[in-house]
């Protein structure tokens, strides 16, 4: 391959999140694990991947006011990014650890709520940034080596 | 050994071309073209849902005639437990077995036997491994083959067991050959069949080398002259001469059958393909990491709904279940027969099951990435239908067939009316600008000569 065949090839696609919308939640990250699978993605990466989407998406859908996915991939790397516009998180180490968690009695009965969706998602990815900020939002970022 | 043998196949003079079959393929393994339906071998995974589905019989499962059992000199039946509920008023399992044997086999051996055998060795497996949770029964192989072609993430949850046809085949050959002296080569097994899929397994088994299934007869094909010889016959014969299963062997014909026998707590049964899907997405997602075991079957309500069981499956279902419930108790395996059985027999799979990436658009990844790229933009353009007059299940695997080169842009006809409409308009402006009869000249025309 030479290097401007991997510069010219890489591609983006978006998704629409909604907050509350659990009919719809855990489309996008199932759009993903397609797409990876029709791109011929190792099969490791791909379930990695679509674990940390899945996450990310039911965080987004649970705890956020909604936003957008996107998800860029070029021949080395897959690049997860989430960002939503609020409420934002206050606390980001808290929210990190394993268990801890603000979801509303409902979420909790519908399965969420166990504390373990941010450090899974650091757990499956290469790279790993969060931020956020009250009032404006939160933005995540996941890298995943694509190994050849 | 063919690498795509399948048992489901198309009888091209009965398809009539329409799109019931394509919608409900699971693998969107099958095309129209040219009027008629197509089967992509790499990704048809034998379920048996187009058999269901067409309504013009056009889908049919290729087995073995009941007199291919002659090639052998000695012949052992197989039945799979399904068979007993097609019967009105069962009560006697050893019935249906004697009648297998009027019909020509020298000695029948209950599949129901074999799963008593696989439940205990999934026991000890489980006791003892550390593979990854949950294990996924192997007993099924559409799902087996759906897990190669759409969960190949979760090949290594599945549980490295003989199915219980295989056991069943073994331990009776090697009974047999044994009992009789005479030497295996000379003996045939043939499964009785609800199920597609079990004939393609027997042909290109995955997970193991070869078969001990020498072939397969349909129930649909054997319920006839089955149920002729079990009127005539009068049970003159020692009762108990076949029937050794456990009632909880039997019961694997029935969905959840597979799990009961384990007796264990963190388990799933889920039965019709479309529901083995969405759990499986589950467990791909990591989200049922509590469950220790999961029995997925193609089939609603399990084998007792396979594509080529006569009975109607609820039917089969109850009838089964009552016979269950008023047979004896079981007499379980004794540790001694299990660890004699590990011994003697291959009841592990002992070959890798690999994944089959028949979703992928091109080996190499910067290509696959301007397939998709293409693909989106072509998808962009279509009208969204997903109403399959293309031929492909849905919009986007028809973009997904243009990018592979098999399928152009007007074979949608929306698309093609579209631009039927466009030329339709460029041939009345074109008509409109060209003169008509006597009294317009056309371009480049002389002035016609003037009296002065
Ligand atoms: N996008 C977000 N916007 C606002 N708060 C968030 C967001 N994502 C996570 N949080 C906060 O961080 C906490 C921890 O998130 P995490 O995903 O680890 O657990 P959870 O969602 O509560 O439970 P689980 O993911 O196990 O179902 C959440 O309870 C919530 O308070
Ligand atoms: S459920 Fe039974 S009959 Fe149906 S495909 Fe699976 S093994 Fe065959
Ligand atoms: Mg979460």
């Amino acid at each position: 391959m030479t290097r401007k065949d991997r510069m010219n090839s890489s591609m983006i696609q978006v998704y629409e999140i909604e907050s509350g919308n659990f009919t719809k939640a855990g489309e996008a990250a199932g759009n993903i694990k397609k797409l990876l699978r029709q791109l011929g993605i190792d099969a490791g990466v791909v379930r990695r991947v679509s674990i940390a989407a899945y996450e990310a998406e039911m965080n987004m859908v649970i705890h956020s006011i909604g936003g957008i996915i996107k998800i860029l991939i070029d021949p080395e790397a897959i690049t997860f990014k989430a960002r939503d516009t609020g409420p934002g998180i206050e606390d980001i180490e808290l929210a990190m650890k394993e268990g801890y968690s603000t979801a509303t009695d409902f979420a909790r009965e519908l399965g969420f709520g166990a504390g373990m969706g941010l450090p899974n998602i650091k757990k499956c990815s290469d790279d790993f940034i969060i931020k956020s900020e009250v009032g404006v939002g939160t933005r995540l970022e996941a890298r995943f080596n694509i190994s050849t | 050994m063919q690498e795509y043998y399948h048992s489901v196949t198309l009888d091209k003079e009965k398809c009539m071309g329409c799109t019931n079959c394509i919608k409900k393929c699971p693998t969107e393994a099958i095309r129209v073209r040219d009027g008629k339906a197509h089967i992509i071998a790499e990704r048809c995974i034998d379920c048996g849902e187009c058999i269901r589905v067409c309504p013009y019989h056009a889908k049919i499962a290729v087995t073995d005639p009941l007199s291919s059992i002659n090639r052998f000199k000695y012949k052992i039946a197989l039945p799979a437990p399904t068979l007993y509920g097609q019967f009105k008023k069962i009560t006697d399992i050893e019935k249906v077995l004697v009648g297998l044997e009027a019909l020509g086999f020298d000695h029948v051996f209950e599949v129901a036997r074999g799963a008593d055998f696989v439940t205990e060795f999934t026991k000890r497996q489980m006791a003892d491994s550390d593979s990854p949770r949950p294990v996924i029964s192997s007993a099924c192989p559409a799902i087996v083959r759906l897990i190669q072609v759409r969960f190949p993430e979760l090949i290594p949850n599945l549980a490295d067991i003989q199915s219980p046809m295989e056991m069943a085949a073994q331990i009776a050959k090697e009974e047999f050959s044994q009992k009789h002296r005479v030497s295996k080569e000379d003996i045939g097994a043939f499964f009785i069949t609800p199920c597609a899929a079990k004939m393609t397994a027997i042909r290109n088994p995955v997970g193991f080398d070869r078969s001990s299934v020498d072939g397969a007869i349909s129930i649909l094909d054997i319920y006839g002259p089955l149920s002729t010889v079990m009127r005539e016959n009068t049970p003159s014969k020692v009762p108990g001469r076949f029937q050794n299963a456990t009632f909880r062997g039997v019961a694997w014909a029935n969905a959840g059958g597979e799990v009961d026998s384990l007796d264990m707590d963190n388990h799933l049964a889920v039965n019709g393909i479309d529901s083995v899907i969405k759990v499986l997405e589950e467990i791909e997602g990591n989200r049922l990491s509590d469950l220790d075991f999961f029995e997925g079957l193609a089939c609603i309500g399990g084998c007792v709904g396979g594509p080529l069981a006569f009975e109607n499956s609820f039917v089969a279902q109850t009838r089964l279940k009552k016979l269950i419930h008023k047979m004896e108790s079981p007499k379980p395996l004794s540790p001694r027969e299990v660890d004699d059985a590990i011994e003697i027999y291959n009841w592990r799979l002992d070959k890798d099951i690999l994944p089959k990436p028949v979703m992928k658009l091109d080996d190499n990844i910067s290509m696959a990435i301007r397939k998709m790229e293409e693909m989106e933009r072509i998808y962009g353009d279509l009208p969204g239908l997903d109403c399959g007059s293309c031929g492909s299940p849905s919009c986007r695997s028809f973009a997904e067939d243009i990018v592979r080169g098999y399928a152009s842009e007007f074979d949608c006809i929306i698309k093609l009316k579209e631009k039927v409409r466009i030329l339709a308009q460029e041939m009345i402006e074109l008509s409109d600008s060209v003169p008509t009869g006597r009294e317009g000249r056309a371009k480049g025309e002389e002035e016609p000569y003037e009296d002065k």
